[in-house]
Order: structure tokens, then C-alpha cells, then sequence
């Protein structure tokens, strides 16, 4: 769960991490009155959105005075915000940060995450700030510092000191910034991070530190402990709103092949075998490993609510729950909306000849795929592939048994 | 042979008491697997199936001899867990359970690191030697013995290869669902090592997914010293950047973990890599031929 920069200044806030003075602002007027209660400028205006490089996209001003941060904020307050990470369909601004601003001397970068391949948090830091990570990985590997924290001792003073060295920092910094780093790896494990990034922590021409920018990730799987951050969550459409209501994983795509599968992986497997068909998928939609008759149901409404699905393919490997009453509950979620596209479906597993025996005896108008094969053959003939078909031989396409209208 | 589990291979279900745990446990009683004790906190003296209930892992190990211990508790309390049975000395340590948070596992692990004991999972389904023991969720009729052995990060996908394998008359030796986790316990290196080392499993299938590097290490370890074949099938080609993929650890990230990196990395390290899903039984026999 991505936090945006203003939720993570309260949190670095809480654990005495520097942050600049400032509040967020959801109108003009609001952010008028944030900047009344700063006092004197500089200020800067910032687009609170979930993804990195608003300044490219015009979603950071600086503004001079109290007038300059209301007509800074009406530009951007109910701007489609396109940057290099958000896509080219942008993301609508509703909220902006007013902070003061400052004149500042040096940009650094620092990053609190879990190393995958280690299992421990590891913390990085650079000199190069302002720089994307992906770039200093590139570009300068040799300014990157890192240093794995063993999660029973957690972090060492020695090891905030080797990165103040490196950084060459001015020695009167020192206090300063191990309270910094000290609060900033307090934030990770108290609120279960994934990623704690502040790019760039800054020294001003005053000789202060600041977290500057603030990026943080929560980890989904430890929600439950953090109520309080819950209420922060935001879904990036309706679709995936609803998704969550019912417990399903649901992410929207830009294809027309609604899919509805049981377990991530297959859900995977099929999108790209969609892919090799040449034509896209609409959505992943995993229903769970051991999906029920109820998750299917509200899986295929969500679908069906989708105006860009052409074909909906239901993809269903029965192991533990049997085929027979997966079919039953597809065709009663069927039965109970109004279906206007070809409905492909796969059953494999436990009771798989009853399923399609039950599928094939209502009067619903269903295409069985019989395995994987097939599936990408019926998607190959469906009319939705627009591109070359990968990997598929053409004596596979006139063996084919069962093509949809 | 088999690697981890087989016919002597004796369970205590931690969970045994809650809904997902009675179910799995009684189908894995029905494939032959010995269930000898349960443990759920406060339940000790009950009985699930015939099977008495503990209160704590080392009660149930005093009582019965266990080497095995199968994991189907909340995700709030499964790292707890995870490290009772193995601090009562358990071997082999199955987690089903998912949602465990990453910071959990990271003490979890620091804490089995350099002890005597294969965590499998958490977020798995399992894993199965064929014709002798089940130990986990997945539908045990699709398998068969046979020289083949499985690995894979995901659940009804490794259904779907061992279908297809069985179907096309190649039987398994041992199929572990290692977890779709970014943290797990025995990555795809600890278990192809247990293959490398089991007389009865001739060739690999390997089924990875985007997000990670566990899949470049493997192919490392592969070309360096791993005697068998490998066949390997890799989800995710089409996944968007930045967004999880249902299983916690499938994320491509700041451009790293795609499949297409991980595909190159495994062709350049001799692998022979399957890319389309329905064709990877028929693949993997050719292969091995």
C-alpha cells in the first residue's frame, strides 16, 4: 500500500524524522490558509499523486507568496498529472502539500527496504540525491552505500556513522543525522514497510536536515496491525475498489479478454497465453487457490460491468474444490446477469466431466476449451487477436474443435 | 527415493482444530500421509479425526515421534508458529498460511538460519511425493510416481504442469510449492540441491514467475553444478510494471524481475525454457528424451 508524501511526513514526524514545515491542502482556499499560518515564504506546492517525477510533469511549483501558492494550487488541484511513472493516461491531482521552502546547499539519497535474496532490511544511501535509484544503480554503482541490518540487533550506531562518513557530511551534522536515520529505520519496522525512501534528504544553507520528499510502501500482508494507516488507503479505480470489497485480486489491464482464474500464477500464465494468441487481456483477476461458487459469481460481475469486454474466458483448475460445483456457480451468476459476450470456459481437475457435462446442458451458450491448448487456439479465433500470433502452428488452428460465433 | 517427505514421514498439524486445517489434513489421511498429532493453543485433549490435540508442538512431539510439522494458522500468529516447530526440533516445517508479514519472516528467518531445518513456504501449497506422502493442499489424484521433480513459486499453476506431466505419462518424484511470498523459507537453489542429491529424480521442471532474482541463482546454480535437466516455465511475460500480481513477491520493480529477464537468463544458462503454458508436458518429454 503506497502512501502519499504527506502521509509519510506525519509518520516521519512521529518518530522525530525533520521534515519541512507544511500541510496538505485539498482546494486553493486551504492552501492560502496553510500558507497564512507558515507565515513568510518561499513556498512550494507539490501534487500529492501515487507516483514518482511530478516535477517533470509540472506537479511541483515553487511560489513566492501567500497569491502565488492559491494560483499554483487552482493549476494543480484537478490536473491530470502525466508523469514518467504514472503512464500516458495520467493521474487526477485532488490534494496538494504546501511546505516552506528552502535554499539548499547539498541533495542526498537515502532508501530503508528489504533485501529479497539476504532476507533483511537493507538501508542504501548516495551523495548523488535527486537522482532515481535506478539511475545511481546504473550510472554511479560505486556512490551507492549499503548496510544489511540484522533485524535482532537492528540498526548500530556504527553503521550510521559508516554511511555519515561516507556521505561526508560537515562533523557538526553528526547528531543530527543519526536521529534522522535512527527515526527513519523506527518508521520501517513500526509500520511494516516495504520501502522507506527520502529522495532527497537535504543539508540547507543554514546547516539543517530535512526529509525533503517522502516515499513509503506498507506492507499489504501486515494491515491488520495498522489500523490506523488502513484509512489512508486509496484504490486507483472503482473497479479495484469493488475487487477488494469481495476479496478478490483484481487489476485492470487495457485489453478486451476478460479473464477470471483461480490462483496468481495461472492467472499469470493465462494473460500471457492470451498474449501468445494476440490478443490482450482486460483485467487479471485471480479468485483465489480455492476459490468458492460465491467468489466466481462476484468475480464475473466485475467482469461483466467492464463495456471493453469483448470474451470472457473463465480459466478453473478444480483440485480441492470440485469442477461440478464450479459450474454450478457459473451458471448461476450467469443465469442471473445479462451476458452479450462469448463466455470461453476451461474446467480442469477433480470432477471435470460433470462440470462440462452441466455447462453443456444449460441453456447457456458457452464454449468448453477443453486444456491450455485450446484456450489459446478459441482466444486465436476469436477476431480480438490484433497481432501476429506467437507460437501457434497453423495445423493446431485446423484441428481445432470448438471456435466461438 | 524422494526428496523431504515419504513414507516415513509423520505429521503434527499445527491448526488442526480450524476449518482449513480439519479439511486438509483429513485429505492428506485419505492419500495415505500420517497425521499423529494436532496442536492448536487451548485445545489440548480433543480429537479431529481420530487425531488428539496438544496445547504446544513439544507436547505433541513428547507424546508421538514427529519429524514433520504442517502449518495452517492465521498469518497474525503463523510466524510464531513457524518457529515452535522448529525450536521443538522439526525437520521439515510446511507453512500454507498466507499474509504473513515480510518483517515477520525476516526474524523468522534470521532465526532458522544455520539450523537443521527446511522451511517450506509460507504462501504454498505444499508439496507431494507421489504414491507415498502428501503433505499440504493440492488435489493428490492429478499426480503419479515418477522420475520427475517439480519446484514452483505458485499453487494452481504447478497443478496444471503436473496435469499435464502425468498426462503425458511422466510420473513425479517430488513436487514442492516453494511459495509466492518474496520471503520464503528454501528457495529454488535449497530444493534443486535435495533433487541433485535423489537418485529417483531425473529431470527438473521448474515453474518461476516474475519478481525477485530467485530464478537467476537457480539458473547459476544450474549451469555450475546441477547434474539433470531443467525445464522451466516462467508467468507473468505480460505483467505491468509496479503492480503485485495476486502473490505478494510478483512485482516487477524499478525495472527489475521481469520474465523476459529471467527467460534470457535461464536460455543463456542452458536452461530450456517452455513459453507456452500448454505445451509444457509434451515439451518437458521431448526434452528429456
Amino acid at each position: 500500500m503506497k502512501l502519499h508524501e504527506y502521509q509519510a511526513k506525519v509518520l516521519f514526524a512521529r518518530e522525530g524524522v525533520p521534515v519541512p514545515p507544511g500541510e496538505v491542502a485539498a482546494s486553493p482556499e486551504e492552501a492560502g490558509a496553510v500558507a497564512d499560518k507558515l507565515g513568510h515564504g518561499p513556498f512550494i506546492v507539490k501534487a500529492q499523486v501515487h507516483a514518482g517525477g511530478r516535477g517533470k510533469g509540472g506537479g511541483i511549483k515553487i511560489a513566492e507568496d501567500r497569491d502565488a501558492v492559491v494560483e499554483k494550487a487552482s493549476k494543480i488541484i484537478g490536473m491530470n498529472l502525466v508523469t514518467p511513472q504514472t503512464g500516458p493516461q495520467g493521474r487526477l491531482v485532488h490534494r496538494v502539500l504546501v511546505e516552506r521552502a528552502f535554499s539548499i546547499e547539498k541533495e542526498y539519497y537515502l532508501a530503508i527496504t528489504i533485501d529479497r535474496t539476504t532476507a533483511r532490511p537493507v538501508i542504501l544511501a548516495s551523495a548523488a540525491g535527486g537522482m532515481e535509484i535506478e539511475e545511481i544503480v546504473q550510472s554511479k554503482p560505486h556512490l551507492l552505500i549499503t548496510e544489511a541490518i540484522d533485524p535482532v540487533l537492528g540498526l548500530m550506531p556504527y553503521q550510521m556513522r559508516s554511511f555519515f562518513y561516507q556521505l561526508n557530511m560537515e562533523p557538526a551534522l553528526g547528531s543530527s543525522f543519526s536521529s534522522l536515520l535512527s527515526g527513519l529505520y523506527q518508521v520501517f519496522t513500526k509500520y511494516d514497510c516495504s520501502l522507506v525512501e527520502v529522495n532527497p534528504l537535504v543539508v540547507t544553507k543554514d546547516k539543517k536536515i530535512f526529509a525533503l520528499d517522502a516515499k513509503v510502501d506498507v506492507d499489504d500482508n501486515a494491515r491488520f496491525r495498522h489500523k490506523d494507516i488502513l484509512e489512508w488507503r486509496e484504490y486507483e479505480n472503482t473497479w479495484e475498489e469493488e475487487a477488494a470489497r469481495y476479496r478478490l485480486n483484481y487489476i485492470r489491464l487495457d485489453g478486451t479478454v476478460g479473464m477470471m482464474v483461480n490462483g496468481a500464477g495461472m492467472a499469470m500464465a493465462t494473460m500471457d497465453a492470451i498474449d501468445l494468441a494476440g490478443a490482450r487481456p482486460a483485467n487479471f483477476l485471480d479468485v483465489g487457490g480455492g476459490a468458492n461458487a460465491e467468489a466466481v459469481a462476484n468475480g464475473f460481475r466485475l467482469i461483466l460491468s467492464d463495456e471493453r469486454v469483448k470474451l470472457v474466458l473463465i480459466n478453473i483448475f478444480g483440485g480441492i474444490l470440485r469442477c461440478d460445483v464450479l459450474a454450478e456457480g457459473v451458471i448461476n451468476a450467469v443465469s442471473e446477469l445479462e451476458v452479450k459476450v462469448p463466455i470461453v470456459v476451461r474446467l480442469e481437475g477433480t470432477n471435470k466431466e460433470k462440470g462440462t457435462e452441466l455447462l453443456a446442458q444449460s441453456d447457456l451458450n458457452f464454449t468448453v476449451a477443453r486444456d491450455m491448448k485450446e484456450v489459446t487456439s478459441v482466444i486465436a479465433n476469436s477476431g480480438l487477436a490484433d497481432r501476429a500470433r506467437k507460437g501457434i502452428k497453423r495445423e493446431a488452428l485446423a484441428k481445432l474443435s470448438v471456435i466461438p460465433e | 527415493m524422494s526428496i523431504l517427505i515419504d513414507e516415513n514421514t509423520r505429521v503434527v498439524v499445527q491448526g488442526l482444530t480450524g476449518k482449513e486445517g480439519s479439511f486438509h489434513a483429513r485429505q492428506c489421511m485419505v492419500y495415505g500421509t500420517r497425521i499423529v498429532a494436532g496442536v492448536t493453543p487451548g485445545k489440548k485433549g480433543q480429537e479431529v479425526d481420530g487425531v488428539t490435540v496438544y496445547n504446544t508442538v513439544r507436547e505433541a512431539c513428547r507424546a508421538h515421534a514427529i519429524n514433520t510439522s504442517l502449518i495452517f494458522v492465521p498469518a497474525s500468529f503463523a510466524a510464531d508458529a513457524i518457529v515452535e516447530a522448529a525450536d521443538a526440533g522439526l525437520k521439515v516445517v510446511v507453512c500454507i498460511t498466507e499474509g504473513i508479514p515480510v518483517l515477520d519472516m525476516v526474524r523468522v528467518l534470521r532465526y532458522l538460519d544455520g539450523k537443521d531445518c527446511h522451511l517450506i513456504g509460507p504462501n504454498c501449497p505444499g508439496l507431494i511425493s507421489p504414491g507415498k506422502c502428501k503433505v499440504g493442499i493440492m488435489p493428490g489424484p492429478i499426480h503419479r510416481p515418477g522420475p520427475i521433480g517439480v519446484v514452483s513459486r505458485s499453487g494452481t499453476l504447478t497443478y496444471e504442469v503436473v496435469d499435464q506431466l502425468t498426462k503425458a505419462g511422466l510420473g513425479q518424484s517430488t513436487c514442492v510449492g516453494i511459495g509466492g511470498d518474496p520471503l520464503i523459507g528454501s528457495t529454488f537453489v535449497d530444493i534443486l540441491k535435495l533433487f541433485a542429491a535423489d537418485d529417483d529424480t531425473g529431470a527438473v521442471v521448474m515453474i518461476g514467475e516474475i519478481g525477485g532474482t530467485a530464478e537467476e541463482e537457480a539458473a547459476r546454480y544450474i549451469k555450475e553444478s546441477f547434474p539433470k535437466p531443467v525445464i522451466s516455465y516462467i508467468a507473468g511475460r505480460t505483467a505491468p510494471p509496479g503492480k503485485r500480481m495476486g502473490h505478494a513477491g510478483a512485482i516487477i520493480s524499478g525495472g527489475q524481475g521481469t520474465a523476459a529477464q529471467k527467460m534470457e537468463t535461464l536460455r543463456q544458462h542452458g536452461i530450456h525454457v517452455v513459453e507456452n503454458i500448454g505445451e509444457i508436458g509434451m515439451e518437458a518429454l521431448n526434452a528429456i528424451r
